[in-house]
């Protein structure tokens, strides 16, 4: 079953909508907990990441009898170095935005952790793409 | 599939098929058959929501009968706090716990005496390292709704015995020390909602309740108040704190009154079943960080919304709170006997694990659920969305749902008889017939209506 949802960027308040959605129809396969958690963990931090940081993505959802596929793809700033956004721990933020406990670089780490694959293409300037492959 | 046993029944006598009930379940378990509710056994969790909006009083709390509290040699009876904030202000707690006695009680002990051991053993928890917040089991219809709705939750609810169950625990260990045979101890739990009743009645997580019956706190209440009212009963010297409970114990029936226990971590209390809800969707989307403990609680104001509770919430609320205020019991061995126990109860109050059982899974096999899935989604296209309920189901996608599992025929929905009969694949006769079987054949006899001029 195929899905695309839009976001907003700036739109915190809808931020976790599609997070929300996948859930629900991940809990009516009757999908193990365990996976559907990791998903949304996924899933949800792909999410804000667009609305915190792009102009507008759609998100398009893959469901399938014994995996879910999710592809994000924004239009935004790009990220310069996938390789060292993917270390733990490395981030962009300033120090203000750290201090606020925001920016920790955690976000890709995390979503790599939850997910069985996950490709994250992007060019600068133009938008990141990131998609996330879970199996059942 | 286990039994669930669940406190709320329709009197089809009473009931005039207004689906009122259908309309306001949290949960989605209730249809309409042949103009009649019926209860989805596996999705209802005892909220009570259905029964507070019947206009015919046509949902009933099945309780025990009263008189089985003379087959027993030593009658006790097990109050919540909440219980004697349900008379006016002028009727003393003296005169309360009188009338109880009056009615042939021979021991009476409020629930909440046990919160003193429960809230060390929570405070204990919150410290340990824990992935997500501690949930609450306070509140029986809060556990059933995590069961049914949000089973990856499940695993973060506290798992001890409520207050009933360890004071109950408590009364019998006591009582047999006093020299009571254990087959005259009869133990009498006077319940403020239905979720309560059927927590007591097949119990989560446990094999057997503890107590012999169960009475509905709005029957208690009425008993009481005659006895009072009619001046039956002989004031006794004892005051109704015969078996004092903690100052912070008053509180717990109460919205915040488990938190105020547990100063430590980030803690946040929540009531009304919705509210729960909206806030167990957005903790499952790991959307919440660092919250710690949970208290949830099915009823807005908690206890004092319970649907057995005589009267008004926020009146009952407030004397409740008055009577915390003015209370100063300690929390010490002298002032509170069941602390001599602690260590007894602690050993006794752990709870098997808590079973998820999703009512959202279409089926168990994931391709089966698949398939089900995208035809929920077509049918669910091709419905108004209007919600309705003409078709006796709460939603345009219950309905959509009751098709897929052959349980309902989508020419229910009225919409669809409209489009259908537009291409005379459906003749009015038809329809009509449909229909009926939703909502029975009076209330679409073509004699019923009387005040239109049909010659």
């Amino acid at each position: 079953m195929h899905f695309e949802y839009n976001v907003e960027g700036g739109d915190f308040t809808n931020a976790g909508t599609t997070s929300s959605v996948v859930k629900k129809m991940m809990k009516q396969l009757g999908v193990d907990m365990g996976i559907v958690k990791r998903t949304v963990v996924a899933l949800y931090e792909a999410e804000v990441n667009i609305v915190a940081h792009a102009y507008r993505g759609v998100i398009y959802v893959d469901l399938e009898e014994d995996h879910v596929c999710i592809k994000l793809v924004d239009e935004g700033p790009g990220i310069p170095d996938i390789a060292k956004a993917m270390q733990k721990g490395y981030s962009t933020a300033s120090p203000q935005v750290r201090e606020m406990g925001f920016g920790a670089g955690m976000g890709l780490p995390n979503m790599q952790s939850n997910a069985d694959k996950l490709n994250v293409t992007s060019e600068v300037g133009k938008g990141t793409t990131v998609e996330i492959i879970n199996y059942f | 599939m286990e039994y669930i046993h669940h406190a709320l029944k329709f009197k089809y006598d009473l009931c005039i098929g207004c689906s009122h009930c259908t309309s306001v379940c949290p949960v989605c378990a209730i249809h309409v058959e042949d103009g009649h509710p019926i209860l989805d056994p596996n999705r209802c969790i005892d909220c009570g929501m259905c029964y507070q909006t019947c206009p015919m009083n046509a949902i009933y709390i099945e309780q025990d009968d009263f008189e089985t509290i003379y087959n027993f040699k030593c009658p006790v009876i097990l109050i919540p706090s909440i219980f004697s904030a349900q008379f006016p202000e002028k009727v003393s707690q003296r005169a309360i716990l009188s009338a109880i006695y009056h009615l042939g009680f021979k021991y009476v002990y409020e629930v909440e005496k046990s919160v003193d051991v429960l809230k060390e053993v929570i405070n204990e928890r919150i410290q340990e390292p824990h992935d997500g917040p501690i949930i609450s089991t306070f509140c029986p219809a809060i556990v059933r709704l995590i069961q049914v709705k949000f089973p990856s939750l499940v695993s973060n609810l506290l798992l001890t015995k409520p207050p009933l169950d360890m004071t109950a625990t408590y009364i019998r260990k006591v009582l047999v020390e006093r020299g009571n045979a254990p087959e005259d101890i009869g133990i009498f739990y006077v319940a403020p909602c239905a979720a309560k009743i059927a927590a007591v009645k097949s119990p989560v997580g446990e094999d057997k309740s503890i107590v012999d019956g169960v009475i509905n706190m709005n029957y208690l209440y009425n008993k009481v108040f005659r006895v009072i009212k009619q001046g039956l009963y002989t004031l006794r010297e004892d005051e109704f704190d015969f078996h004092p409970i903690s100052k912070n114990s008053l509180y717990w029936s109460l919205t915040g009154g488990e938190i105020r226990d547990v100063p430590v971590g980030r803690n946040l209390a929540i009531d009304e079943v919705h509210n729960v809800s909206d806030f167990l969707e957005k903790l499952e989307n790991e959307d919440i960080d660092d919250i710690d403990f949970l208290e949830l609680r099915a009823c807005d104001e908690s206890c004092a919304g319970g649907i057995l509770c005589a009267g008004n919430r926020f009146l009952i609320a407030e004397r409740e709170k008055k009577r915390a205020e003015q209370h100063t019991n300690d929390i010490t061995p002298e002032e509170n006997n069941l602390l001599n126990f602690k260590e007894y109860l602690r050993e006794n109050m752990t709870v098997g694990e808590v079973q998820p059982r999703s009512m959202d899974k279409l089926d168990d096999n994931v391709a089966i659920a698949m398939r089900k899935m995208k035809k929920v989604f077509e049918i669910t296209n091709d419905l108004p969305k209007v919600d309705c309920r003409i078709c006796g189901y709460q939603t345009c996608k219950a309905l959509a749902e009751a098709v897929v599992n052959d349980k309902a025929d989508l020419r229910q929905c009225v919409f669809v008889q409209r489009i259908l009969e537009q291409t005379d694949k459906l003749t009015p006769q038809e329809a009509l017939k449909i229909t009926k079987q939703v909502w029975g054949e009076t209330k679409l006899d073509k004699n019923s209506i009387k005040t239109l001029d049909l010659s």
